[in-house]
């Protein structure tokens, strides 16, 4: 089966576009989408002749599709495991990680929410029935939020109240529709949904690691120089004003 | 409508018909082997083909993945060649709705083969016409209605497919974004109105797929 697709594919490969000569594909995790789609606006204004194409996931498919051969220039990850593992296969140019960005946990509550929920023990009252998190297994943000609370020590005595999001924008939206009293996401995405969420604390920031967010250059680009230009200007002291209308922090000093 | 949007339309459209398109040349003569004919490996490529029903979709589009992309069984020997990959093109889009809607053409189609009266194939021969004469004469034309509405359910899944195109086409805005996948795009970015102009557009055209084939599907019993 997949021989003949393979050869239906090939056929059909002769009336392929030409690729650019100029254009980088950036694979870009979906929660960042916004801002570095803003980022690389201003990036092709200064290099001129060159193009962005963006392919938006997940970090973990955008890191699959990168092991199996994507043509992928640069990628833009939501957590730094992922970019470890490329990392560690040998599958990044060397020298390329930067860290861009940092991001903070916070709580949030339905906007109609008469609870009062100020501090991470207030998780403990009866009224707070449900509380949405990422699934630590799979969602970096759910990881971040599972340190934290056990670091609180209250991990286990809120187990029963956890409901496990799939992604971010779920817990979100599970907030965002009144089904979770509480739930943990990162700033920015608190703020995109100002209208139905509301911030109610932050979770200790020495409770867990910092929320970094790398890039880096594929090894097997075909436009290495253009590709470092990127996250150099990702990376960049004047990029961090863009970013930090997203909701992005810089990142903290050595992190990579 | 905004540009991207119309484009996703246009990609989904072009993706599913010739994903149907595929079914048809590939799936058809499939059902058939599998209906009429014993042979070895038989169970193997019944299983195979029926896999992407049962997988979740992103496992099967790692699978597409591993077999077709740059470093993949099939993938490299082909970049090697040509310089040329299959990943993050249309293409790709038009492989994975493919393999995903294979197995439904390829069960609709062989039930309504194999229900087909084997003595009309055995009067066929005894007029002199080889297997292949009878198949394309006497059995295809005769199973029609429940090929067609395979074709029908092909088309449909085609047009919905998401996870094993998401990993083997990637989401790249104008090129390879369908509709599930700006639905996606949409939905995690926060853009709720563009979510549900896709998402109305995409159960209509849905509906009106599944109508046909469901008077299809009642007409050919």
């Amino acid at each position: 089966m997949t021989s003949i697709v393979v050869a239906c594919a090939l056929l059909l490969s002769f009336a392929a576009p030409p690729a650019f000569a100029q254009e980088l594909t950036i694979s870009v995790a979906i929660s960042m989408k916004d801002a570095i789609e803003e980022v690389g606006r201003r990036f092709v204004a200064e290099q001129r002749g060159a193009t962005l194409r963006y392919n938006f996931g997940s970090s973990g498919e955008l890191q699959k599709q990168v092991e199996a051969g994507a043509p992928v220039d640069v990628v833009v990850f939501a957590g730094a495991r992922q970019m470890d593992e490329l990392e560690a296969r040998g599958l990044l140019l060397s020298g390329s990680r930067r860290a861009f960005a940092r991001t903070v946990l916070t709580v949030i509550k339905p906007a109609d929410s008469t609870l009062d929920l100020a501090k991470p023990a207030d998780f403990l009252d009866p009224r707070v029935k449900r509380i949405v998190v990422g699934n630590p297994r799979t969602v970096p943000a759910g990881q971040y939020a599972e340190e934290s609370l056990r670091a609180l020590g209250l991990w286990e005595r809120v187990r029963d109240k956890l409901v496990y999001a799939e992604n971010v924008r779920q817990a979100l939206e599970y907030v965002a529709r009144g089904e979770a009293d509480a739930g943990c996401v990162y700033v920015p995405d608190a703020r995109a949904r100002a209208d139905r969420v509301r911030e109610a604390f932050r979770l200790p920031e020495d409770t867990y690691r910092p929320v970094v967010y790398p890039a880096a250059v594929v090894r097997d680009t075909r436009r290495p120089a253009l590709a470092r230009a990127f996250v150099d200007r990702l990376a960049g002291a004047d990029t961090r004003t863009v970013l930090q209308r997203f909701g992005f922090d810089p990142p903290p000093p050595g992190s990579r | 409508m905004s540009a991207e949007t119309l484009s996703a339309l246009e990609l989904s459209v072009r993706v599913a018909v010739l994903a149907t398109a595929l079914n048809a040349l590939v799936g058809v003569p499939l059902a058939w082997l599998l209906a009429r004919r014993r042979f070895p490996g038989r169970a193997l490529v019944d299983l195979i083909v029926t896999l992407p029903l049962v997988l979740p979709p992103t496992v099967t589009g790692y699978y597409l993945i591993v077999v077709l992309g740059r470093r993949g069984w099939l993938g490299a020997p082909l970049y090697r060649w040509t310089g040329w990959t299959v990943t993050f093109t249309w293409y790709a889009a038009v492989i994975a709705a493919t393999v995903m809607a294979l197995p439904l053409l390829v069960r609709t189609a062989r039930a309504a083969i194999e229900s087909v009266d084997r003595d009309l194939e055995k009067a066929a021969y005894t007029l002199g016409r080889p297997e292949w004469r009878t198949a394309l004469e006497v059995t295809l034309p005769l199973a029609w209605r429940g090929i067609l509405a395979g074709l029908v359910l092909a088309f449909a899944r085609a047009l919905g497919e998401f996870g094993a195109t998401l990993m083997l086409a990637g989401n790249i805005p104008g090129r390879t974004t369908t509709i599930p996948l700006a639905v996606y795009t949409a939905v995690q970015t926060g853009e709720t109105g563009t979510a549900l102009v896709l998402v109305a557009g995409l159960t209509a055209l849905s509906c009106a797929v599944l109508v046909v084939a469901a008077r299809l599907g009642a007409r050919a019993t």
